[in-house]
């Protein structure tokens, strides 16, 4: 295994690099029952968490995460409401190359800003989520989720993601982590929020019946995105959950099937699931955040800082 | 392969580890006991020690700490280490704990080992067990249980083999630095 820089998509792990973050993540999360959660790792290193889009958990892990391995966190504060080009976020990669971060945790709505940011930088860069591409530790986290309630492996597990699947950067990167892993994937949405590019092999279904007879071990359900949607993509919120939502009904044949249901969060209550879905007792989305925290540390530890002398800036 | 014979074998090994149990005996009379092994070659000399302990102690204890994420030389490391995680499943408060290692040198392992120890509590008291001592320390770390201390020249190093690490037990001193 060769030292890496950035993590910027899950395209660009090797099988090696993808087990050492998953294998690693495991002691991670054992850190978390201790009396002292933090270790001196990072002890004198700095991450700055560099968000253009507003983030309700990813910040908030990166952030514990990186403290519980002893680095400093800098928040860097990006207008939300200025039209964000190309070159303020190079000004702004100049200010942290002169700040001297080791690592730079990196949030953009549009898509290829992170490789960007890498390129211009000595730092370490963590794709926290740009545009529709990418979203990789989510990812991890998730695959890292399913290893462990399925004992290790999850090889032939097939799971299905439900919702807004066009904008969804999640979707993107962990369908592609979990067909590398070895599991069955498909959709379900309205035919507006499947993505065009989507393989043959993938299973596109149009409504939870053709969903059920699939058995899927797992159901992901996605966040409607609202903000993405410039012009609707289906015809009213109540509709959409009266069609694709996981009601009070499928909640109860989901069950029965023991099925698992994943979400990233934040949830729509009363759009993307109903309330009982929170406290259905194989939901996930607890477990998602706390291993969260884990992989993210993982990545960290793994981006050894210092380790690469790029040919950055040249 | 090592090019040398052994300074220690098999019998060797199994009589320094007999007098290590027996010095912790004499010292720790009826009382509650942890041993925990630094990862790697720490861990079956404390699990040796605990099988020759065992019928000794009304509680004694087993556990392990790997000091990956303690070590002082991270920076200078190309790579990161594969973790493999402590494993201490009970409390340490008030314990008295033997920490266990195969080779004391430096004693920047030992101070990783405890600085790790200390995160999970407070121990009453923590004793420092080695199967060799070969000097050569840079931190103030002295062992409490030694098995056998050995003298070794500048560029050469103690290699301790386990059976259930390297596939035999014996102690070689080799050419090549310092591991």
């Amino acid at each position: 295994m060769t030292p890496r820089k950035d993590l910027l998509d899950i395209q660009s792990l090797t099988d090696e690099e993808l087990e050492f973050i998953l294998v690693n993540a495991v002691p991670f999360k054992n850190l978390f029952k201790r009396s002292v959660k933090k270790v001196p790792t990072l002890r004198g290193r700095t991450v700055l968490t560099l968000f253009y889009e507003p983030s309700t958990r990813t910040r908030s892990s990166f952030e514990v995460a990186a403290s519980r391995l002893s680095a400093d966190v800098i928040n860097f504060s990006v207008s939300t409401s200025s039209v964000v080009k190309g070159e303020s976020v190079l000004d702004t990669i100049s200010t942290l190359e002169a700040m001297r971060t080791d690592y730079v945790v990196v949030r953009h709505g549009m898509s290829g800003i992170p490789n960007l940011i890498a390129k211009n930088t000595t730092a370490s860069v963590i794709n926290a989520g740009d545009g529709f591409h990418a979203h990789p530790t989510q990812a991890l986290l998730d695959v890292f989720t399913m290893k462990e309630v399925f004992g290790g492996d999850v090889r032939g597990s097939r799971i299905a993601f439900v919702g807004d699947i066009q904008h969804s950067r999640v979707a993107r990167s962990t369908n592609l982590l979990c067909r590398r892993m070895g599991m069955a994937t498909a959709m379900l949405a309205p035919g507006s929020l499947i993505p065009r590019d989507t393989p043959k092999e993938i299973s596109v279904f149009t409504n939870w019946d053709e969903l059920y007879a699939w058995k899927p071990d797992v159901i992901y359900l996605l966040r409607v995105q609202m903000e993405r949607q410039n012009v609707p993509f289906f015809p009213s919120v109540g509709e959409y959950h009266r069609l694709y939502g996981l009601t009070d009904e499928r909640l109860k044949r989901v069950r029965d099937s023991g099925i698992y249901v994943m979400h990233p969060g934040p949830v729509n209550r009363g759009v993307e699931l109903n309330d009982s879905v929170m406290t259905y007792d194989r939901c996930l989305i607890d477990q998602q955040v706390e291993n969260g925290i884990a992989v993210r540390m993982s990545v960290l530890y793994w981006l050894k800082p210092g380790s690469v002398v790029e040919e950055a800036k040249s | 392969m090592p090019d040398s014979a052994p300074i220690l074998t098999k019998k060797d090994i199994a009589q320094r580890i007999e007098r290590i149990a027996w010095a912790i005996r004499e010292k720790c009379k009826m009382e509650e006991l942890a041993l925990i092994g630094i990862h790697r070659r720490g861990v079956p000399l404390a699990e040796r020690v605990f099988a020759l302990l065992k019928p000794h102690y009304k509680t004694l204890l087993l556990g392990r700490v790997d000091i990956s994420l303690y070590r002082d030389d991270l920076k200078s490391l190309e790579m990161m280490p594969k973790l493999v995680g402590s494993d201490i499943p009970f409390d340490l408060d008030n314990l008295h704990v033997i920490l266990f290692d195969e080779v004391l040198h430096t004693g920047r392992t030992a101070r990783a080992g405890l600085d790790e120890l200390l995160d999970y509590g407070r121990p009453r008291k923590v004793e420092l067990a080695v199967l060799i001592d070969r000097g050569g320390r840079e931190l103030p770390i002295a062992a409490d249980y030694v098995g056998e201390v050995v003298t070794v020249q500048p560029g050469e190093r103690v290699s301790v083999c386990f059976e259930e690490v390297d596939g035999e037990d014996a102690v070689y001193v080799q050419k090549g630095g310092r591991r």
